[in-house]
C-alpha cells in the first residue's frame, strides 16, 4: 500500500516561505520534514507526519518547476503557468538570490567557470553550507555575470532590471560580478579577515568612481571594467615619489598639518616615505592587469599592516590620508589634480573600510 | 446564413528553442477553420516573433462556428525537412456568437503540444461578424447562452423555467482506430482532442435548437460529460435546464423583480399596509416583464413550445391527476391539492419533469420529496452508426423513466438538482442518474395559471416550506416518521431530509453545516461479460444500502437532521467496487431534533462484553455533545415545550428510492428503510458491526478554523472575505492484493481522511476558512490503484460575526441574533395564529410575522453581500430592487476594465477560478460564455518529468494557465461554476510513460468588487429615510 502519485494544484500558487528557505538551503525532502516537526507546526495545525511530508513534496515539486522561471526572473511576471501575487514574486525571486556572505566570501574573485564550481564540495565542507545550496549560490552569480557582462550602462541598475532584484541585493551582486571580472585576489591569508560587505563597499567604491561608466554614465561602455585611460594615467602620480624634491615637499606639508592632532606623530612622520611610495606603487601598477588583482593584498600590504604595526587607529588613518590627500594639491610641481582626486577618493574609503580586525 | 470570423495574428512569446544551432526559432503560424487554411510569414530567428498578420477571414456557415473550434498551429519553418509543429492553440468561437457575451477574443493564450506541454504564448485577435438568422429551418442555435451555473446567473432573472433538455452525439474514438497503430502519439492526442471539440461543438449547438423550440433562450445547468467507451467509441453527452433569461437592468428606472412582475401579486400587497404604507409595489415599471421578453425572442417564438424535441420519443403518456393529488394534508387539504394539479399540468406535458438546477429563483420551489436515484449496469457494444446513437439514449431513457417514477410514487410532480453520471470498466459500464423529488411553483412556467396558483403559493412560509412533506401522509410512500413542523407548526414534515440540491437561501437552520461522506469498497471476483455485469448489479444494493447507513449515521453522530448536495458515486473496477456519498449535513429549524445512536448488543450475557458496549455508547454520546457544540447547533427547546410533543407517527426512515436493472430489463425497487427497526439503534451482533461503529468514530473532526462543505454556501457563516483559493488536488493509492472488504474500506476511508487533512493543512493561512463546494470524484484506474481528485474554493472569512454598522439604520440587529429572533418571531405569530384568529386565514398571518425578520435578514445580507439578493425570499422584493440600483452601469465598466488591461502589456492580469456560482464581495456584471476545454498530456519521458507526481501536476497548472488565458482573453477576470468533470490518468511506468486527460468546464465573467461599486451604491442608501419606499433602502 503506498501513495503513488500525490498532487494539489491551486489557482493561486501557494507557497510556503519556511519550506521554500528548507528547499533552497538545499536540504533533502525527509530533512526538511524532521525540521518542520521540529518547528511545532504540527502541534500547531493538528496534522500528522504523513501530512507534513505530503505537503513538503508538493511544495518541493512547486519550487522545482518555479526553478525554471526563477532563473529569468522577469519571466515570472508575465508567465501563465502559476498565478502569484506579486509580492509573492519578489519574495521567491529575492530569497532565490539571496545568498550566505560565508560563501560568497569562499568564490568571490575567483573566476566564475566549470574549474571552480568543481571544487565547490571543499567550499561546502567549509562553509558547512549544503552542495545544492553552494551550487545554487554559484549558478546565481554566473547568470548574473553573463547576462550583465554584455551589458551597457550602470551595473547595478542593470541587475536590478534583469533579475528584478531588491536595490541592495543588487549592489551585492554588482560586486560580486564586478570581483569576478576583475578576479580580484580576496583568498589570501592576509584578506582572510575581511568580510564580503567590506569588500562589497570597495567594489561600490571602485564601480563608482574608477570605471568608464564613473565618469560618463551613458557611454556604450560597461561598468565592469576599469577605465584604462584613467588607470594610464595613474601612471603620472609616479612622479610624487621619483622626484625627491616633491616628496619631501609633500612629507613636510602633511607632518605640519598633522602635528599635534594625534598621538601617533613620530610614526607617522617616520613612516611617510614608505606609505607614499606604497600607494602611488599601486596607483602606478594598476594598468597591468596582474597587479589590478592583487589591489587589496597591495592595500593591506603596503599601507594596512605597516600602519597596523604603528598601532594607528582608524581615526589616525583618517586623518592622515585626508591630509595626505589634500596636501597633493597644494604641492607647485604638481599637476595631476583630477587623476589625484579620483585616485585616493576611492583609496582612502577602501583602507577605512578595510582598517579594523 | 453565413458569418464571417476574422483571425489576426499578433505575436509570439517565450517560445522554444527549435534550431538547436542558433538556439533560436523560425516561427509562422496555420490558421484553420473548417478546411480553410491560412498562414503567416515566416518570422526568422526569435523566440519572440512579431507577426503582425492581416486579418485573416473565414466565411462559414454559423453552424460551423458552433460547431467547429478555431485552429492555430505553431510551426518552426525548416528549409530542408519537414516543418516542425511547436503547438496548437484551439480557440472555441462560442462566446463570440451571442450577444450578450464576448466581443472579441484577445489576448495571450498558450501554445498548447501534447507531448511537450505549454511551449509559449501567442496573441491573437478572433471576431465574428454574424448576420441574422430568419431560416425556420436552421440548423445552428447562434445566441442561446450557456451556463455551467446551477442557479440563474447573477445578473440574470428568470422569465421561464421550461424544462429539462439533453442531447447525446457519439463517434469513434480516434486512440482505437486502426491508423493509430501507425501514427505518432502526438497525432493521435491531437485527432481527439479536435473531436471532442467538434463534439462538444455539436453537442451545445444541438442543445441549443432544443431551446429554441422550447422558446427559451439560455441553457443554465449546463453538464457535459465524456464516456471513454474505448472500443466501442466515444460519447458526449450532455443535460440542461431551458431556461428563457432576461439581462436584469441596473437602471433604477427599470429595476424590477419577478416576484413583482405578476399582477396578482398586488392583491396581497395591503398585507403589509403597516410597513409600506399606500405605495403599492405596482408602482415600478408598469409594463409586465413576460410581455417584453416575449417579443424579443420573436424568431424563435414561432416554434412549438411543447417539447419532443429528444431524438427518441416516447410512447409514454404522462398521467394526469397523480394519486397524492387527490387526497392531501388535511389542512390545506384542497388548496394543495389544487396547486399542485395545476403545475402538475404543467410539467407532466413534459417529457422529463427535471431540473439540472440546484439552486431556485426565490418562490419557485415549494416542497422537497427526497433523493431519487436510479442505476443500471450495462455492457458496452461497439456503437455501429455514429449518426443514430440508439442505443446508448435508449438507456438513459430507461433510467429518466424510473426516476421520474420514482418521483411520483414520492408525491412529486419534479425532479431537480438532477445529474447524470457513468463509470466505465473495460465493457461494462453503469448509469446513474440522481436527484431531488420536488414540488414546484408554476410561477416560472410558460403554461402555468397564473393567478389561481399565486394565491396558494403564499401559503407556505418560506423557511420551512420546501421542508413539508409533498406527499400524501395517509399515504406515504414509504414508511416514515413525521411530525408538525417545528417552523410553522402547520404541516407535516418529516424527521430527516436528503437533498441533492443547495440549501435554499431561506432556510431556517440552525447552527452551522459540515460535510459528511460516507466511504465504502467491495470486492468482487474477476469475471467477463454478461456474468460480470450480473455480479455488480447484484452487488449495488447492497453497496447503496451500506453507504445509505453510513451517512444516516453520521449525520446523526453530528446531531443534524437534513443532507443537501448529496452525490453518490459508485465506481466500478475489475476487482472492486466503490462508493463514495458526499453531502452536507445542517440542522434544519423546521425538522425534529435527531435522537441519538443507541448500540444494542445482541449477547448480553457477557459482563465484560456489556461493559464494552456501555463504553463505546458513551463515546457515540460524547461525540455527538461535541459535534453539537462545535457546529453550534442549540435548537430553540422553548417552541417543543409551549407546543407540546409532537403527534405519535409510524415510525420512518430514508427516502432514498432507487433501483437496478441490469442489461435485462428487469427493474427491481428495493426499499433502503431498515424494516421496523428504531432508526438509530446499532446492533452489535459481529465485529463488521464493532469495526463499523469504530468507522464512525475514527472520522476525524476539521481541524479548528475550519469549516468544510459540498454546497455552494456554508449556513451560519456570512461575511466572506475576499480571499478565495481554488485548488485541484489529486492522489492515486495503490493496494496491496488480497485485502478484505474490512481492509479496503479502512484503506479507502483513510485516503480520503488524510486528503482532508492535508488540504486543511495547506490552506492554514486561511483560517478562519471554510472549504466550499468540496468535490470528490473517485476512481479506479487500474487494477489495486484507486483515484481520488478533489476540485473546491477556500473561502475565508471575518471571524467576528458582526457586521460593519456604520451605514445601517438604528433598526437593523447584528446578524447573530438573526437567527434567534427569526425564531422568536415565529414563535410569536404561532400563538397569535393559534389564539387569537380564527375568523382570518393562518396563511395570512404567517405572512405577516415572516416579514420584518426577512427583511432584517435580507437587509444585513444586503450590507454583506449585495450580489445574493436576488435570491432572497419573496419578502424582501423592495429591498432587492433598492440592490439593484446600487450597482451601476456594468456595460461601461467592462469596457473600461477590458481596455485597462490592453494597456498593462505583458503583465498577466490575474483571473480568478472557483466552482461557485459567485465570488464573495464581488458582483458579477457580466457572463462571457462558457468555457469548456478538453486536454490531453502525454509522455514518454516520465521519470524526467519528476514521475507521476510532477507530470501530473505540471499539467494540471498548464489546465488552469490555459483556463485563465482564455477567460481573460475573452476580457474576464474570473470563472465562476468550475469544475474538472473528467481526470483520467494512466500510465506505464515501466515503460517511462503517462497519459492523462482532463475536462473542465465553467462560466468566464467579468466580476467588479463591491468596495468599487460602494461609491455609486451610497446613494440609494442615503434615501432611504422615505418610508413610503418601504424596506427599499437598507
Amino acid at each position: 500500500m503506498s501513495v503513488e502519485l500525490d498532487v494539489f494544484v491551486g489557482n493561486t500558487t501557494i507557497m510556503d516561505k519556511e519550506v521554500y528557505q528548507l528547499w533552497l538551503n538545499g536540504y533533502t525532502v525527509n530533512d526538511a520534514v524532521k525540521v518542520r516537526i521540529e518547528g511545532g507546526v504540527m502541534e500547531e495545525c493538528e496534522a500528522s507526519a504523513e501530512v507534513l511530508l505530503s505537503d513538503t513534496m508538493d511544495q518541493y515539486r512547486t519550487f522545482q518547476m518555479c526553478e525554471r522561471l526563477l532563473h529569468h526572473p522577469a519571466k515570472l511576471a508575465n508567465q501563465l503557468l502559476f498565478q502569484i501575487p506579486p509580492d509573492r514574486q519578489a519574495m521567491l525571486i529575492e530569497r532565490y538570490y539571496a545568498f550566505d556572505d560565508s560563501f560568497v566570501r569562499e568564490v568571490l574573485g575567483k573566476k566564475l567557470s566549470k574549474g571552480t564550481k568543481k571544487d565547490l564540495d571543499d567550499v561546502s565542507i567549509k562553509t558547512g553550507i549544503m552542495l545544492k545550496s553552494c551550487r545554487r549560490q554559484f549558478d546565481n552569480f554566473k547568470r548574473v555575470f553573463k547576462v550583465v557582462e554584455e551589458l551597457k550602462g550602470p551595473l547595478v541598475e542593470n541587475i536590478r532590471q534583469h533579475f528584478l532584484l531588491p536595490d541592495p541585493l543588487a549592489r551585492d551582486y554588482a560586486a560580486i560580478v564586478f570581483f569576478a571580472n576583475n578576479r580580484f585576489e580576496t583568498g589570501k591569508k592576509k584578506l582572510q579577515y575581511l568580510t564580503f560587505q567590506d569588500f562589497a563597499f570597495c567594489a561600490g567604491q571602485l564601480i563608482n568612481n574608477w570605471t568608464v561608466g564613473a565618469v560618463d554614465n551613458m557611454m556604450e561602455d560597461m561598468d565592469v571594467d576599469l577605465d584604462k585611460e584613467f588607470l594610464q594615467d595613474l601612471k603620472d602620480l609616479k612622479i610624487l615619489i621619483t622626484d625627491k624634491d616633491l616628496l619631501d615637499q609633500h612629507k613636510s606639508l602633511v607632518c605640519t598639518a598633522l602635528r599635534g592632532k594625534t598621538n601617533v606623530f613620530n610614526e607617522m612622520e617616520a613612516n611617510f616615505k614608505n606609505l607614499s611610495r606604497g600607494l602611488v606603487n599601486i596607483a602606478a601598477k594598476l594598468i597591468n592587469a596582474k597587479d589590478v588583482r592583487d589591489f587589496f593584498i597591495d592595500l593591506v600590504e603596503k599601507f594596512i599592516e605597516p600602519c597596523r604595526s604603528d598601532k594607528l587607529t582608524s581615526i589616525d588613518v583618517n586623518l592622515y590620508l585626508t591630509h595626505y590627500t589634500n596636501s597633493a594639491h597644494i604641492l607647485d610641481t604638481f599637476k595631476h589634480h583630477t587623476v589625484w582626486t579620483r585616485y585616493m577618493g576611492v583609496i582612502k574609503s577602501c583602507i577605512l573600510r578595510m582598517y579594523h580586525d | 446564413m453565413p458569418g464571417k470570423l476574422k483571425a489576426k495574428i499578433v505575436a509570439g512569446r517565450h517560445l522554444p528553442v527549435m534550431d538547436r544551432a542558433s538556439d533560436l526559432t523560425d516561427a509562422f503560424v496555420e490558421v484553420k477553420f473548417g478546411n480553410t487554411t491560412f498562414k503567416t510569414d515566416v518570422y526568422p530567428k526569435s523566440l519572440n516573433p512579431q507577426w503582425n498578420s492581416e486579418w485573416f477571414k473565414f466565411e462559414v456557415d454559423d453552424e460551423d462556428l458552433q460547431d467547429e473550434p478555431l485552429q492555430i498551429t505553431v510551426l518552426d519553418h525548416d528549409t530542408y525537412s519537414a516543418n516542425d509543429a511547436i503547438g496548437k492553440v484551439y480557440i472555441d468561437i462560442d462566446p463570440l456568437l451571442c450577444s450578450e457575451a464576448a466581443t472579441v477574443i484577445s489576448g495571450w493564450l498558450p501554445i498548447y503540444d501534447t507531448i511537450h506541454g505549454i511551449r509559449g504564448e501567442i496573441n491573437v485577435l478572433v471576431k465574428v461578424d454574424l448576420f441574422n438568422d430568419l431560416n425556420r429551418f436552421r440548423q445552428s442555435s447562434c445566441g442561446v447562452k450557456f451556463f455551467c451555473t446551477t442557479s440563474i446567473p447573477r445578473c440574470y432573472r428568470a422569465i421561464m423555467v421550461h424544462g429539462f433538455v439533453e442531447e447525446l452525439v457519439v463517434n469513434e474514438d480516434p486512440e482505437y482506430q486502426w491508423i493509430d497503430r501507425i501514427r505518432t502519439p502526438r497525432a493521435s492526442n491531437e485527432a481527439r482532442q479536435r473531436l471532442i471539440f467538434l463534439m462538444s461543438g455539436e453537442l451545445q449547438r444541438k442543445i441549443g435548437l432544443k431551446v429554441l423550440e422550447m422558446g427559451g433562450n439560455a441553457v443554465v445547468g449546463y453538464l457535459q460529460c465524456f464516456d471513454l467507451e474505448g472500443e466501442s467509441g466515444l460519447v458526449v453527452r450532455a443535460i440542461g435546464t431551458a431556461c428563457t433569461l432576461e439581462k436584469i437592468s441596473t437602471f433604477p428606472a427599470t429595476a424590477t423583480h419577478p416576484s413583482n412582475s405578476s399582477p396578482s401579486k398586488d392583491m396581497k400587497e395591503p398585507v403589509f399596509g403597516e410597513e409600506a404604507p399606500g405605495v403599492p409595489l405596482s408602482s415600478g415599471p408598469p409594463t409586465p416583464l413576460r410581455a417584453q421578453t416575449f417579443s424579443s425572442f420573436s424568431p424563435s417564438k414561432s416554434y412549438s413550445r411543447q417539447s419532443s424535441s429528444s431524438d427518441t420519443e416516447l410512447s409514454l403518456t404522462p398521467k394526469t391527476g397523480m394519486g397524492s393529488g387527490g387526497s392531501a394534508g388535511k389542512d390545506a387539504g384542497p388548496l394543495k391539492a389544487l396547486l399542485k394539479q395545476q403545475t402538475q399540468s404543467a410539467l407532466e406535458q413534459r417529457e422529463y419533469p427535471f431540473f439540472t438546477l440546484t439552486v431556485f429563483p426565490p418562490g419557485f420551489l415549494l416542497h422537497v420529496g427526497g433523493v431519487v436515484s436510479a442505476r443500471s449496469v450495462k455492457l458496452l457494444d461497439r456503437i455501429h452508426n455514429p449518426d443514430e446513437p440508439e442505443t446508448r439514449d435508449a438507456w438513459w431513457e430507461e433510467i429518466r423513466q424510473e426516476i421520474k417514477s420514482h418521483a411520483k410514487s414520492l408525491g412529486c410532480h419534479a425532479v431537480v438538482g438532477y445529474s447524470e453520471s457513468t463509470s466505465i470498466c473495460e465493457e461494462v459500464c453503469i448509469l446513474s442518474a440522481s436527484g431531488t423529488a420536488a414540488i414546484l411553483s408554476s410561477r416560472f412556467m410558460q403554461d402555468g395559471p397564473l393567478d389561481t396558483e399565486l394565491r396558494f403559493e403564499e401559503v407556505v412560509s418560506p423557511g420551512c416550506g420546501f421542508c413539508h412533506i409533498p406527499y400524501d401522509e395517509l399515504n406515504i410512500p414509504f414508511p416514515a416518521q413525521l411530525t408538525y413542523c417545528y417552523c410553522c407548526r402547520r404541516y407535516k414534515v418529516p424527521d430527516v431530509l436528503f437533498t441533492t440540491i443547495d440549501l435554499p437561501t431561506e432556510a431556517s437552520v440552525t447552527g452551522k453545516g459540515c460535510l459528511i461522506q460516507a466511504r465504502l469498497c467491495r470486492t468482487k471476483k474477476k469475471a467477463q461479460g454478461e456474468v460480470n455485469a450480473t455480479a455488480i448489479s447484484n452487488l449495488l444494493p447492497f453497496l447503496e444500502y451500506e453507504l445509505h447507513t453510513q451517512l444516516m449515521n453520521k449525520l446523526k453522530l453530528r446531531g443534524m437532521n437534513a443532507l443537501f448536495g448529496l452525490r453518490i458515486q459508485i465506481s466500478v473496477g475489475e476487482t472492486m467496487l466503490l462508493g463514495l456519498a458526499s453531502a452536507t449535513g445542517v440542522y434544519l429549524t423546521a425538522l425534529p431534533s435527531p435522537g441519538g445512536i443507541q448500540i444494542v448488543g445482541k449477547t448480553p450475557s457477557d459482563i465484560t462484553y456489556e461493559q464494552h458496549i456501555s463504553n463505546m455508547q458513551k463515546k457515540i454520546n460524547d461525540t455527538i455533545t461535541k459535534n453539537k457544540e462545535l457546529y453550534e447547533i442549540n435548537p430553540p427547546e422553548v417552541v417543543e415545550e409551549i407546543i407540546g410533543s409532537p403527534i405519535p407517527e409510524p415510525r420512518q426512515r430514508s427516502r432514498l428510492f432507487r433501483s437496478h436493472s441490469e442489461s435485462s430489463d428487469d427493474v427491481s425497487e428495493i426499499d433502503l428503510s431498515h424494516g421496523k427497526k428504531d432508526a438509530f439503534v446499532l446492533e452489535i451482533d459481529d465485529t463488521d458491526a464493532v469495526e463499523d461503529i469504530h468507522a464512525l468514530l475514527t472520522d476525524s473532526p476539521t481541524p479548528a478554523g475550519f469549516y468544510s462543505c459540498n454546497t455552494e454556501i456554508m449556513p451560519g457563516i456570512q461575511n466572506w472575505t475576499s480571499a478565495i483559493q481554488m485548488f485541484t488536488s489529486v492522489r492515486v493509492f495503490r493496494l496491496n492484493a488480497n485485502l478484505t472488504n474490512q481492509g479496503l474500506n479502512k484503506i479507502f476511508s483513510d485516503l480520503c481522511e488524510n486528503l482532508l487533512k492535508s488540504l486543511y493543512f495547506k490552506l492554514r493561512s486561511m483560517v478562519p476558512c471554510c472549504l466550499c463546494h468540496l468535490n470528490f470524484t473517485v476512481a479506479i484506474p487500474e487494477d489495486e490503484l484507486i483515484q481520488v481528485a478533489v476540485t473546491a474554493v477556500a473561502l475565508s472569512f471575518d471571524k467576528e460575526q458582526t457586521l460593519e454598522n456604520g451605514k445601517q439604520s438604528g433598526e437593523k440587529t447584528p446578524i447573530k441574533a438573526i437567527t434567534e429572533n427569526d425564531e422568536q418571531l415565529q414563535f410569536n405569530l404561532e400563538l397569535n395564529a393559534e389564539t387569537s384568529s380564527s375568523s382570518i386565514s393562518p396563511k395570512g398571518l404567517s405572512e405577516v410575522g415572516s416579514h420584518p425578520s426577512a427583511r432584517d435578514r435580507c437587509s444585513s445580507w444586503i450590507e454583506q453581500l449585495k450580489l445574493k439578493a436576488h435570491t432572497i425570499r419573496r419578502g424582501s422584493v423592495k429591498t432587492t430592487s433598492s440592490m439593484e440600483k446600487a450597482s451601476p452601469l456594468p456595460e461601461g465598466r467592462s469596457r473600461s476594465l477590458r481596455s485597462n488591461r490592453s494597456y498593462s502589456g505583458s503583465s498577466v492580469a490575474v483571473v480568478k477560478m472557483t466552482p461557485l456560482s459567485f465570488i464573495p464581495g464581488a458582483k458579477i456584471i457580466k457572463y462571457l460564455g462558457i468555457i469548456n476545454m478538453f486536454f490531453i498530456r502525454e509522455t514518454s519521458s516520465l521519470r524526467e518529468e519528476g514521475g507521476v507526481s510532477g507530470f501530473l501536476h505540471t499539467f494540471i497548472a498548464e489546465v488552469f494557465a490555459m483556463v485563465r488565458a482564455h477567460v481573460a482573453a475573452l476580457g474576464g477576470n474570473a470563472v465562476v461554476s468550475y469544475s474538472m468533470k473528467e481526470c483520467v490518468f494512466m500510465e506505464n511506468p515501466n515503460k517511462n510513460q503517462a497519459q492523462c486527460l482532463i475536462n473542465v468546464s465553467g462560466d468566464a465573467v467579468i466580476f467588479v468588487r463591491e468596495s468599487e461599486l460602494e461609491l455609486t451604491s451610497v446613494q440609494p442608501q442615503s434615501a432611504t429615510t422615505q418610508t413610503s419606499n418601504g424596506g427599499e433602502g437598507t
